[in-house]
This record gives C-alpha cells, sequence and structure tokens, in this order.
C-alpha cells in the first residue's frame, strides 16, 4: 500500500529538481499564508461578497489586472532562468528537458495570461467609462469571463508542481504535441488551460462589442468614441474571428491525443501541417488582438499630455479597423521554409509588408499630435514615447523578417526574438503598462509615485536595449532559437551575456514597479478631483474611483472629447451642461455561478488532462447544472433608489 | 444595468417585481447572440475545412462510399428541416398570443430533434461496430468529430428548449420568454442551415 501512494506520488508530482522542490514549497507557504490571513482578519465573507461573486466591471477589472500581474512575474522569472542558463557556454543550470518546459510555459503565460487579461482588466477599467454607460452589455457573463480565464490559468500553472509542464513550444506543433512526441500529461495541462481560458475570452470579445455598439452614450455618434474604445472595438473583432479557430485548434489535438484520432498525426492520413496553418490563423492575429488596444491607449495618452486634440482621428480609426481585418493574410509568414512554394510565399510576404503602412500612419499620427504640443512628461507619457522607436525599430526588423527569400536567414534564429520582443514588450507590455499608470487613479483614486516610477521606466527601458539588441547581432551571426547551450567557440559568449544582464535590468524594473506599488499604497496622496490628469474623455468627469453604477446620470455627449470641451465652456464662462434629474438606477445583482462554473470547468480539465472521467463527469455536470439555474433566475437585477446615490454622489463631492 | 440606449428610464418604477423586461435589455441580448452565432459559424467553417483536407485520406480504410448508407441519412435530413418547420409554427402561435400551441409546436420539435440525434447515434455506433472508428483514419477522424460537433449543438439545443418549455409553463408568455423562445429558435434555424452543409459535403460528395 505504503509503496503504492509512493508510486503514485512520484509520478503525479514533479520531482527531482531543487528548483521545483523550492517551488513547491513557496505555493504551500504563500497558500497557508493566504488562509491564515484571510482566517485572523475575518476576511472570508468579504472575499466572497465583494470579489468572488462581483460582477462589477471595475472589480472584474482590477481582478484581472492583479492575477495577470502575478502571471507577469512568474513568465518573468521563466524569463531569467533562461538567460541565466544562456549566460555562459556549456552551463549547467537548467537541464535541456527543464530549458524546453520553460521557454514553453514563458510563451504561453506572457501571451496568454498575461497579455490577455492585462488587456482585459484595461477594457473593464475604462471602456464602459469612456462610453458613458453604467456597465457592460452583459456583466454575469463578464465575471464568467473572468473566471475561466482565471481557472484555467491556475490549471496551466499547476503543470509545473503536478505531472509535468508541457514542452514541445508555445503553439505546440504535432508531432511534437502527439502523444508519440509528448507522451506526459503536461501537453494535455497546456491544451484545457488554453480551451478553458480561450472560451472566457471569446465571450469577452462579443460582450465588448455589443456593449461598444450599443450602449454608447446618448449623442455619442461613431465619429465622436474615444480612441481606446475604437481599438477595443477593433480587437475584439478580430477575437470573435481568431478564437473559434482556436477551439477547433486544442480541439482536435486533443482528440488526437485522448480517443487515438488522426488529424495530425504521422500516420493514419493525418496532416501536421495543417495544424499548423490553423495554429497561426488564430495566432497572428493574435498578436494583433494584443497590440491594437495598445494603440489606443498611445492614443489617449498622447492627446492628454500634449493638451491637444488627437491629430487624424478618422485615419486612425481606418488604420486599425484594416489592421484588423488584414491580419487575417499574413498568418503563413510564419513558415516561409515549410514548402508552401514560392507563389503562395510572395503573397504573404506581400501582405505582411501591406501592414506596415497603417502602421505607419499612426505612428506619423502621434508625432504630429505631440508636435508643439504643451508636453508633460509624467509616467504615462513617458511609456508612450519610449514606446515609438522601440516600435519603429522592431516594426523595421518585422519589414526585414516579412521578406520570404531574406526568411530563410533569419527563420527560428534570435533575430526573430529578438524581433518579436521588441514589439511585445516595446509594443503590448510598454502600452499597457502606460494605461495602467494612466487609469490608476481612476481605479484606486490614487496616483503612483511618479519618481519610483521613472525609475522604473528606466531601468526597464535600458534593461530592454541591452538585452534584446545584442539577441539581432547573435541571430545574425548563425544562434537559433530554443538552444539550452552553445560552446565557446561560436563567439557567441559576450552577446549572450550582456542579453542576460539586460533580463535581469528588466527583472529590476519590474522590483522597482512593485515597490512603487507599496509605496504608493502607504503614502498616497488621494485623487480629490477625479480627474488628475486634466482629461479628455468621459471617465474623468467622475469622482475616482467610480461609484458602483458610474454616471449618477446619463451623460449627453455633443463633442468629440466631450469632457475636455466641457471644461473649455466652463473656462470661458459658460454655464455646465444642465443634468437631469437623478432616477433610480438599475444593476444586476452579484452571482456565485460564474465562480462555481468556473471550477466545475476547472474539474473538467484536470479529469481530462488525468483520463480520470471520476472528476470530469461531476465537472460537466455541474458546469451544466449551473448554466440551468442561471437561466431560471429571474430575479437576477435590482434598483438604487434615488436617495442612496444622493448620499454617494455627496460623500465622493465632499472630498472635492 | 444601464441600458441608456434608448436614453431615458422612465418606465423604472413601472412594474414592481419584474425588472427583467427591460426592452432594450432583450434586444441587446439578441445581438449578443447573433455576434455568438458567427464566432459558431466560424468554428463550423474551421472543421469543414479540416474534413474537405482529410476526406481523401483513409489510409486504407474505408472511404466515404463504403460506408455512408444514404436512406438513413435522407430521413434524418428530412426529420430536421420539417424540425424547423415546426419551430417557426412555435414563433408564429407566440405572437399570436397563443401559450399552448407554443408549447406544443416546441415540444414536436424536440421530439423531431430527438429522433434525428437517435438516428445519427444509430449510424456512428453501426459503424464502430464494424470497426470505423474515429482512430481508424483521418477521413473517420474528420467525419466524427464534424458530424459529432454538430449532433452535440443539437443536444444541447434540445435540453435548452426544455428549459424554455418549463419556463413557458411557468410564467407565461414575458418579455423574457418570448427573448429566450426567439433566441433559440434562431438557434435551431442555424444548426439546421449547417446541416445542410453537412448533407452535402460530407454525404452527397462523399457518395458522388
Ligand atoms: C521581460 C523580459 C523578457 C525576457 C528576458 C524574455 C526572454 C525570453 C527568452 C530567453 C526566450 C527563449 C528563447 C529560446 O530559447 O527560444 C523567450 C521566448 C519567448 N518569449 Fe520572452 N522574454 C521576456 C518577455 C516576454 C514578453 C513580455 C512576451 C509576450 C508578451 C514574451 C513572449 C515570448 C514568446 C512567445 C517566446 C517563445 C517561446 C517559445 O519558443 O515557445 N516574452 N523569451
Ligand atoms: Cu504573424
Amino acid at each position: 500500500m505504503l509503496d503504492k501512494i509512493k508510486d503514485f506520488a512520484s509520478w503525479f508530482f514533479v520531482t527531482g529538481d531543487p528548483l521545483i522542490y523550492g517551488a513547491d514549497i513557496a505555493i504551500a507557504l504563500t497558500t497557508l499564508a493566504i488562509i491564515f490571513v484571510l482566517t485572523y482578519f475575518k476576511k472570508w465573507t468579504w472575499l466572497y461578497r465583494e470579489w468572488l461573486t462581483t460582477v462589477d466591471h471595475k472589480r472584474v477589472g482590477i481582478m484581472y489586472i492583479i492575477a495577470s500581474l502575478l502571471m507577469l512575474f512568474r513568465g518573468g522569472v521563466d524569463a531569467l532562468l533562461m538567460r541565466t542558463q544562456l549566460a555562459f557556454p556549456d552551463m549547467k543550470f537548467l537541464s535541456p528537458e527543464h530549458y524546453n518546459e520553460v521557454f514553453t510555459t514563458h510563451g504561453v503565460i506572457m501571451i496568454l495570461f498575461m497579455a490577455m487579461p492585462l488587456m482585459f482588466g484595461l477594457f473593464n477599467i475604462a471602456v464602459p467609462l469612456q462610453l458613458g454607460a453604467r456597465d457592460v452589455a452583459f456583466p454575469f457573463l463578464n465575471s464568467l469571463s473572468f473566471w475561466l480565464f482565471f481557472m484555467g490559468a491556475m490549471l496551466f500553472n499547476m503543470s509545473f508542481v503536478i505531472g509535468g509542464s508541457a514542452d514541445s513550444g508555445w503553439l505546440a506543433y504535432p508531432p511534437l504535441s502527439e502523444m508519440t512526441g509528448s507522451p506526459g500529461v503536461g501537453q494535455d495541462f497546456y491544451i484545457w488551460g488554453i480551451q478553458i481560458s480561450g472560451i472566457g475570452s471569446l465571450m469577452t470579445g462579443i460582450n465588448f462589442i455589443v456593449t461598444i455598439v450599443k450602449m454608447r452614450a446618448p449623442g455619442m455618434t461613431w465619429s465622436k468614441v474615444p480612441m481606446f474604445t475604437w481599438s477595443v472595438l477593433s480587437s475584439c473583432v478580430t477575437i470573435i474571428v481568431a478564437f473559434p479557430v482556436l477551439t477547433v485548434t486544442l480541439a482536435l489535438l486533443f482528440l488526437d491525443r485522448y480517443l487515438g484520432a488522426h488529424f495530425f498525426t504521422m500516420d493514419g492520413g493525418g496532416n501536421a501541417m495543417m495544424y499548423i496553418n490553423l495554429i497561426w490563423m488564430w495566432g497572428h492575429p493574435e498578436v494583433y488582438i494584443v497590440v491594437l488596444p495598445a494603440f489606443g491607449i498611445f492614443s489617449e495618452i498622447v492627446a492628454t499630455f500634449s493638451k491637444k486634440r488627437l491629430f487624424g482621428y478618422a485615419s486612425m480609426v481606418f488604420a486599425m479597423m484594416s489592421i484588423s481585418v488584414m491580419s487575417y493574410f499574413t498568418w503563413l509568414h510564419h513558415f516561409f521554409t515549410m514548402g508552401s512554394g514560392a507563389n503562395v510565399n510572395i503573397f504573404f510576404a506581400i501582405t505582411t509588408m501591406i501592414i506596415a503602412i497603417p502602421t505607419g500612419v499612426k505612428i506619423f499620427n502621434w508625432l504630429f499630435t505631440m508636435y508643439r504640443g504643451r508636453i508633460n512628461f509624467s509616467t504615462p507619457m513617458l511609456w508612450t514615447i519610449a514606446f515609438i522607436p522601440c516600435f519603429v525599430v522592431g516594426g523595421m526588423t518585422g519589414v526585414m523578417l516579412s521578406v520570404a527569400p531574406a526568411d530563410f536567414q533569419f527563420h527560428n534564429s534570435y533575430f526573430l526574438i529578438a524581433h518579436f520582443h521588441q514589439v511585445l514588450i516595446g509594443g503590448v507590455a510598454f502600452g499597457y503598462f502606460a494605461g495602467l499608470y494612466y487609469w490608476w487613479p481612476k481605479m484606486f483614486g490614487f496616483k503612483l509615485n511618479e519618481k519610483l516610477g521613472k525609475w522604473a521606466f528606466w531601468i526597464w527601458n535600458i534593461g530592454f536595449y541591452v538585452c534584446f539588441m545584442p539577441q539581432y547581432f547573435v541571430g545574425l551571426d548563425g544562434m537559433t532559437r530554443r538552444v539550452s547551450t552553445y560552446s565557446w567557440d561560436t563567439g557567441w559568449w559576450a552577446m549572450n551575456f550582456t542579453s542576460t544582464i539586460g533580463g535581469f535590468l528588466m527583472g529590476l524594473g519590474f522590483l522597482f514597479q512593485v515597490w512603487q506599488i507599496a509605496h504608493s499604497i502607504k503614502f498616497m496622496e488621494k485623487d480629490t478631483t477625479g480627474d488628475p490628469w486634466n482629461g479628455r474623455t468621459l471617465e474623468w468627469s467622475i469622482p475616482s474611483p467610480a461609484p458602483l453604477y458610474n454616471f449618477a446620470t446619463t451623460p449627453m455627449v455633443t463633442e468629440r472629447d466631450d469632457w475636455w470641451e466641457e471644461k473649455e465652456r466652463i473656462a470661458a464662462g459658460q454655464a455646465p451642461k444642465a443634468k437631469p434629474a437623478l432616477e433610480p438606477i438599475h444593476m444586476p445583482k452579484n452571482s456565485a455561478i460564474p465562480f462555481i462554473q468556473s471550477v466545475c470547468w476547472f474539474m473538467v480539465g484536470f479529469g481530462l488532462v488525468f483520463h480520470w472521467l471520476w472528476i470530469a463527469i461531476p465537472g460537466f455536470i455541474g458546469v451544466f447544472a449551473t448554466m440551468l439555474a442561471h437561466s431560471f433566475n429571474y430575479k437576477s437585477d435590482y434598483y438604487i433608489q434615488v436617495d442612496e446615490i444622493e448620499r454617494t454622489e455627496a460623500a465622493a463631492r465632499r472630498t472635492v | 444595468m444601464a441600458h441608456h440606449a434608448s436614453g431615458t428610464h422612465a418606465h423604472a418604477l413601472a412594474h414592481g417585481d419584474g425588472h427583467d423586461g427591460h426592452h432594450d435589455l432583450e434586444e441587446l441580448r439578441k445581438f449578443g447572440f447573433w455576434i455568438f452565432l458567427i464566432t459558431d459559424c466560424i468554428l463550423f467553417a474551421a472543421l469543414f475545412a479540416v474534413y474537405i483536407v482529410l476526406h481523401g485520406s483513409t489510409a486504407g480504410g474505408p472511404g466515404p462510399k463504403e460506408i455512408f448508407e444514404m436512406p438513413g441519412v435522407i430521413v434524418e435530413t428530412f426529420i430536421l428541416l420539417t424540425s424547423s418547420f415546426t419551430s417557426g409554427l412555435a414563433v408564429l402561435a407566440m405572437n399570436a398570443g397563443s401559450r399552448k400551441g407554443l408549447i406544443g409546436w416546441l415540444i414536436v420539435t424536440i421530439l423531431l430533434g430527438a429522433s434525428f440525434i437517435g438516428l445519427e447515434v444509430t449510424e456512428f455506433v453501426k459503424l464502430v461496430h464494424e470497426g470505423h472508428t474515429i482512430s481508424t483514419s483521418a477521413f473517420l477522424s474528420g467525419f466524427f468529430t464534424l458530424v459529432g460537433t454538430h449532433g452535440l449543438h443539437v443536444s444541447l439545443g434540445i435540453c435548452w428548449i426544455t428549459a424554455v418549455i418549463i419556463q413557458l409553463a411557468r410564467h407565461g408568455i414575458t418579455p423574457v420568454t418570448k427573448r429566450k423562445v426567439q433566441i433559440t429558435s434562431l438557434y435551431w434555424h442555424f444548426l439546421d442551415a449547417v446541416w445542410i452543409f453537412v448533407f452535402t459535403i460530407v454525404y452527397l460528395m462523399g457518395v458522388m
């Protein structure tokens, strides 16, 4: 009996590596600490009432952001592990197997569990407020989306200590990801972690399209919609087209692994190349899904901090919408070298290069907005300015990669790694940081410390160039990606070593950000105006943090940048816009169903990973039962009465 | 939740407990459902593409001609088309204000749907008994997955319409149940349309 348990444990838990034991201990201690703190301070009901069951988009947004920052930490640690391994030739820090797992989890976590949720967090924080709306279209679904993402992320992260991680790269090409190449459970954790959170992403896409199309404040015609909201719309349109393809791709891979189907296997007539087409039909649009909202953020910030209207509004909208469509015609540039033939390669090379045009348009729009503006160099603006040269260089190396014949040289080399990190870090990460600094006061009612923020900014930026510039050269010199070591006679040591130093500098930058947040919480200066940056759009017209119902009365929009125009009018001595009388506000009630249903999905995923139907089947039943419970619930909303609104507003204004 | 698509909220206090009857809220949900259908279309499009790529990869196993039995499939098709028609009759009855007629036609619809599923399951079981399974060849993997996904959708639709029938019996025809009927019926017609593609691309072109 005891032997059996031992055998089971050594198979079930990942063993053998001191790093992993360290992680086990850390996870156990953290869990215990959280349980202890919640119990000691009697916070369980608070956690349940205020967070687990909330359907308030602002809280959902905050939960997304917290989770994604934790994932940034995990993905960052993975990155530093890899960089440590690569710092010297013949390093014996990570075994090759472990290195494979680390680059796979790093890629998956950064894109799916860091960038996507950080983006959704910002959607949730800003979009309804920019629209002058009281909520998203489907608040219940919104909370479900978050919990699905969260459970998917947990499932994926668990593989690190239970069962073993996936090791076939972040896109899991077969036959490596088939049973023949990856017989362990890591690949199944990958499939279900992404599948479950992917369903959540798809629902978020639908939710925000409906919100933006149907819930704009009266008077907000399409030409008055704030630019961030436009970018969210373009991103969500891309989501609803791309994510179903991902769902199918992962489901087919699962059928191959679980039922012995032959979609992508080497035998039985399967076609591995089809997987590569399918996954990139999602994968390429995915990079635009995450970068388009960053463009929206830059547009808001550039206008606000230059105190000028955004230059070229219409061309900006047009550029974003055309990118979201064009992103579907470029997927094949990811495998120019895989024998599709010259004509196919030419087609995809040209479509790829065409995307550089709308992107260039945008860069010029931002520059023209800044031109002759009274620029205020606060942290959100600093990140925006740093983004521009970074993205220009990253974009140009991208165009180099899109030249199909040249790609035969660059393909799968460190040149590529440098390129995509430059656009992902310089575009996506910098963009979301800028957005986070920008909307932070709206979320929490205080600004983050500027001084520490500037330190973090400079360390990140210097670290970035030190880390990734040498990689272009080591790539041209022949170093391929996904290698866990190299020898002295390659001559790559100096460049790799420099790169590692840069990596650690970025880690230091992250620590400064954490310090900045902790410091600002302790010594916060409350923002009593609700408009700390002298903003232009509606979210700055209400107190910070926004009250539960957002707007006491629905704003009537008459201009683009309505709040800015209103301030100008008042400054010119005109009376502020008349506000209608208060009325009771219709609100959705909290619900535990999204959380419970997501736990059931987690059981489904976990059960299928280990082929334990005794967990998966109750999970399925739970999913089904909670859906029915929701359908039969006819009492899911209530009204906030006028006297309560008056009280809340008075309290918010008293501090003004 | 604020749905000022219509601008005002004057009706807010009018109805005591049935807040959920918001007219604009129902519109919102219908719009959301249309977008969901687009995503489902893309999902099926991907599965069709996979099937088309793989339909010749029989890896020495049987091909479409050997295993498809058209009479059964034609009966299936006929049943599903009829059920789409009866679900239309249900909506007509609803618009005429007849709860009885509505529930009656919905029951007919799910019975037809259930017989469709019954026939499909019989077909699958027979194939498996003859040794033609999902792991026999890429062609059969594609076949079972595409047709099975459609079947799963239909089964889900049956459960969903059943839930709506119970709600209709309890609450009668209200704006909420009305929207639920309209959405499920839209879904049902959609599945019908997908089946026409399955019938044409998988079965007809398979045996031709
Ligand atoms: C913060 C600093 C970062 C560092 C130092 C870093 C470093 C690395 C390294 C060393 C690799 C592995 C290269 C190889 O051996 O193949 C890698 C791969 C990758 N990184 Fe990062 N990374 C960082 C941030 C990010 C971010 C923010 C993202 C996305 C938003 C990202 C996405 C990826 C992806 C998709 C891969 C490919 C994984 C694979 O090969 O399967 N990284 N990164
Ligand atoms: Cu691409």
